[in-house]
This record gives C-alpha cells, structure tokens and sequence, in this order.
C-alpha cells in the first residue's frame, strides 16, 4: 500500500506583504527520492525550514513523519535528518565522535550510540575509519561522514541540500548508491539542489517559481512537457553566421541558441521537415557545418524553458 | 589559428602535494576554452598561475606571447580574471564598482562613459546601476563582478567557476553573456565543476588529479567513448537488476531513480543486451555524456 511520508497541503508563507510561498500541496510518498527545484527566491528554503518545523506557516499545514507540522513540530524535528554540502562536522574529531556529538543532540543514549556507529558506518560505507581525524579525510569521504551524522538517530525523512556539488563523479556515484540503498529501505529523501545532475538521481521532482510549484513528475514525464520535439543540434566553425542564418528562417518560429561550437534549434516543426529546412538556410549562408542531429534536452533545458513558458503566461 | 596560451609540463606543489602535475595545453584565439572536473583537480590553481598571480614550481607558460611568471606585468593589462569570490564593495553602487575598477587600470573618464552603457545593456544591469552591490542577487553580483573583468577591454577572459552555485536561469543568462562576448572576439578561458556546462565551450579538458585526461571538442570527445551506453526505464526494478547480474554484458551501471544507465562493451552486446532485457524495459542506446568519457577514462 502507499504510505505517504510528506503532505503538504496549501501551505503558505508570508513575510509582510510578501508571499514567499503561496499555497503549495503536495505529496512525497515513503521511500521516494523525491527532488525540489527552483531558482534562489523562488521559496524552496522557506518550504524546507516549514517542513521541519523551524517556521510556522502563516495558513495551510503539513503532515510530516505523521505529524503536523503546525501542531507537532518538535515530534516532527526528532524524525528528521539534514545534510547539505556546508554540513559542519569538527574537523578535530574523529568520524566516530562526530556521529556520536550529533547522535547525542538528538537524544540516543550511550549504549544505543555505541551499538548505532558500526551499523551506520556499514551503511554509508566507512569501516575501519571510525578512528580517523575527520579534518584528514578527503571531500567524498567527508560528505560520507557528514551523511552518517544526519542518519545515526535512523530518521524518516532525510534532507539533502546540495549533497555532492563539487564531488568527483565515481564518488558521487558511491553516495549515491548509498542514498538508493536508504530510500530501497524505506527513509523517505527530500533533495534541494541547482544541480542537474543529482536532479537525475530522484524518482520524482517538483519545479518551484515564485512561491508555487509549477511542475511536478518524473523526469520523463517533466522532459515531456517542455519539450514536444527534439532539441536539432550542428556544429560548425563560424556559429554567429549560422545563427544568423537559422534565425532568418520565419517558419521555425522558434529559439536558435549558440554553444561554444554548437548551434541548438528548438522548433515546433515536424523534425525531418525542420532538418532539411535547417540545411537549407545554412547552406544558403554560406555555413559550412555538419549534419544536424536530433539531441535530448538536459534538465537545464528543461528546468530553464518550464520557467519562460511560466512567465510568460 | 594563433596561439595565445601555451602550457607546457606546467606543475605546481604546496607542500609536496601535486596540485598541477606536468600540464600540456593551448588556447587559441577566440575560443572558449573549458577547464572541467570536480574540486581538488588543479583547475583553480591552473588559472591563478596564467593570470600571472601564482608563480609555477616547474614548466612553462606563455600568455599573448608573453612568459609567465618574469613578464607578468606586461600581461595584465591584456587579460580579465575573475576569481571565485570576486570581491565587490557591498556599500558601493552598481555604477560606483565600475568606475573603481575603471580608476585602477587608469581608464579615462570620457572613455569609461562610453563603455559603461554597453556593458549594462548586455547585462541587463542598467536598471539597476544605482542599488548597492550588497542588495543584489548571487546571479547579478556575478553579472558585476563580469563588467568590472571586462572594463579594460581585455583580449583574454579568465573566469574561474563563475557559475557555482548559481541558478539555473541565472546560469543560462551569464552563458548568453559569455557567449556575446566571445562573439566580439574575447577569449574566454573558464572553469567549471559542471559537466554539463562542457557543451558551451568550443573545446574542453577534462581535469583530474592535477592533469589533463582528456581534452576535445565536447562533439567529439562525447564520441571518444569506447563502450556503448544504454537507459532503461524497466517496471520491475528487482527482476531488472537480476537481468543486469545475470547478463555478463556490464561494464558499468548507475541507478537514477527508477531508470538505468549501463555501459557495455559495444554494439553488439548492446543488442544482444536489450534482447535479454526485453522490451518492458525499454532499454535503448543513447548518447554518451562528458561525464561518461571522465569515468572512463579515470578508470583506465
């Protein structure tokens, strides 16, 4: 059966006159990554601190780990972890003596720390490194360290900002195999980011523009509704003069975009019609250039044209 | 094309660490030339010992014909380096920052008055010139802390990670911008821990532990990839990865949410891959991205 770990339900803030965020409902079910996206203002960190019970909200309400957030916020604080990329561990402490620091504010006993550091440790993949001077560990492991801090009290719902921005990508990859084994045992993830690349990572994700959710979905359906037809990709020597030229050409109707060597079109036409069109007019600017190729728009795209498409209504 | 950075077995150590390990590359003019990988890879230590403000431990490396570190003086006036934590004067307006800037590469003030209109315009600060540099927004002090490196008209852009922790509107913005004034002829040499930002520069290295692993056009670096990479999006995740266990075909795979990206060796096991796996799987070839040829090759 579903069993839903967040409910938002038309939360709203409001700072003075200003509505930082303006009734937003959704639902993140138990054990789902589940990724936050918006530009910075567009209210994503004033919905994170209502959902962990650090604000309260001016109308609306959320039931987080069972609780709500209104009336239960210090039982929704104790079924929460939070790690974000600043997370601050004491680079003089060793990996064990951080986990228990942060597991004793949460209230764990001695006996119920001793016996939680070899089982987190197993679980963020760092035996036999519970006696190292954190401070000498390299980015990847300390984010590691960081992230058994923010599960040693075994929370419902873990927050992730930023977790691995800036990380190497076989790390990267690590942590996140290490995330998936968390949420595959039932911690529900929330992940905020600018990151594209750990937008990949969620299984569901949701859009935020000035203070509401504009979109939600997975990243096929999220890829589906912004862009209907392929992103047409060539390259070539002299990218201003194909600009030029492709912008020319009044039936695409659409965005011609330069990058570095590369020229996108994004255009509602019929793709095979579009290509020979696209040819055409290079060809007729004296563009020398290669044969244009169909390419699938990034998140960026993605995140970028959902935002447009919103202004612009 | 001419050359108008040349590196050769450039190094640089703190305390016997190799932060830049024998480093071998040119820029020429009118690129834009990334520098990409994580943090810790040399990139940042890299770009401080071009714009002359870090003397190299061995190598050599010259800018606008000129060697560095001896004839460094002799270079600043021609390049433009923006740091990651460009330091603007928060209690100093839009208009107030440039003009300071201005001051200290002796700009005439006749001269400046005729940049300065420009330079908002492409920014889209102009409506802004008289808030204080304290009050704007991450995207806008970047857009800033651009104008006050480019106020000296330099031929040779240095940037290092200018868009961390920016946006993505405001990132696409600043990259429309890059990309006007490399259109004017400006040389950009940026960095960057964004992968993806690969395919907005006409040519990149991939940097990795103090050196160069690979360095391309981002079309045909994507192209170098030796094996072939596959995305599924199965129904079934726990019988998928039995198919993967069981398949003896990957070399590599990644779990995003509920889809897959496997590497195999080639075509052809890529074929008999996706019969095994079935069609509920949807498993398709898709192209390989910069980040799959920087785990390649890290792992040969």
């Amino acid at each position: 059966m579903r069993e839903i770990s967040v409910k938002a339900e038309k939360l709203q803030k409001k700072f003075g006159d200003f509505t930082a965020v303006d009734s937003v409902s959704f639902e993140v079910e138990k054990g789902e990554i589940y990724g936050f996206l918006g530009a910075n203002g567009a209210g994503k960190t004033t919905t994170i601190r209502m959902l962990c019970g650090l604000l309260q909200p001016t109308s609306g309400d959320a039931m987080v780990a069972g609780f709500s957030i209104k009336k239960d916020p210090d039982e929704v604080k104790k079924r929460l972890g939070y790690m974000s990329q600043k997370f601050s561990l004491y680079p003089l402490l060793t990996v064990r003596e951080n986990i228990e620091f942060y597991a004793g504010i949460y209230g764990l006993t001695d006996a119920v720390i001793k016996a939680r550091i070899p089982e987190v440790c197993t679980q963020v993949e760092l035996e036999k490194l519970e006696d190292k001077i954190t401070g000498d560990m390299p980015g990847g492991l300390k984010q590691r360290v960081a992230l058994a801090c923010a599960i040693a009290h075994k929370p419902a719902i873990v927050f992730l900002d930023e977790p691995t921005a800036g990380v190497d990508p076989i790390l990267r990859r690590r942590f996140w195999e290490i995330i998936g084994a968390l949420s595959d045992n039932g911690t529900t993830v929330f992940v905020t980011t600018h990151y594209m690349d750990e937008v990949e990572h969620c299984n569901r994700i949701s859009l935020m523009h000035s203070g509401r959710i504009i979109k939600e979905g997975t990243i096929p359906e999220i890829k589906k509704a912004a862009f209907e037809k392929p992103i047409l990709e060539i390259q070539t020597d002299t990218p201003v003069k194909a600009y030029d030229a492709l912008n020319k050409v009044k039936e695409f109707n659409g965005d011609v975009s330069i990058h570095g060597a590369l020229i996108h079109l994004i255009t509602g036409m019929e793709t095979a019609g579009a290509k020979a069109l696209m040819e055409k007019a290079l060809a007729a600017g004296g563009v020398e250039f290669t044969h244009p190729e169909e390419v699938e728009p990034t998140m960026d795209d993605v995140f970028v044209k959902l935002v447009k498409n919103y202004e612009a209504k | 094309m001419e050359i108008v950075v040349n590196v050769e077995k450039l190094d640089k150590n703190f305390k016997g660490v190799k932060a830049v390990d024998g480093l071998d590359f040119t820029v020429n003019r009118g690129e834009i030339f990334g520098l990409i990988g994580p943090d810790g890879g040399g990139k940042t230590t890299t770009l401080r010992m071009l714009s002359g403000i870090m003397k190299p431990t061995g190598g050599a490396a010259t800018v606008l014909g000129r060697k560095l570190p001896d004839e460094a003086e002799g270079v600043k006036e021609h390049i433009g380096y923006m740091c990651q934590k460009f330091s603007l004067y928060t209690d100093l307006t839009v208009e107030e920052n440039i003009r300071f800037f201005a001051d200290i590469y002796l700009i005439e003030k006749k001269e400046l008055d005729e940049r300065l209109g420009p330079l908002l315009q492409m920014t889209r600060l102009a409506p802004f010139k008289d808030r204080l540099a304290g009050d704007l927004s991450g995207g806008m002090k970047q857009k800033l802390a651009l104008i006050c490196t480019l106020i000296h008209r330099p031929e040779i852009l240095f940037l290092d990670e200018p868009t961390t922790g920016v946006d993505p509107v405001s990132r696409r913005e600043f990259w429309e911008i890059l990309q006007q004034i490399h259109t004017d002829g400006v040389t950009i040499v940026v960095t960057t821990p964004y992968m993806d930002e690969a395919e907005q520069c006409s040519r990149i290295g991939l940097m990795f532990g103090g050196r160069i692993i690979a360095m391309d056009t981002p079309r045909d670096m994507k192209r170098s990839f030796k094996g072939v990479v596959l995305e599924s999006h199965p129904a079934d995740i726990k019988s998928f990865r039995e198919i993967i266990a069981s398949s003896g075909h990957i070399l590599d795979q990644q779990q995003l949410g509920s889809r897959f990206h496997l590497v195999v060796e080639d075509m052809a096991a890529a074929d008999d891959f996706i019969k095994k796996a079935g069609k509920d799987s949807m498993t398709h070839v898709i192209a390989a991205s910069v980040e799959d040829v920087f785990i390649e090759r890290i792992k040969e």
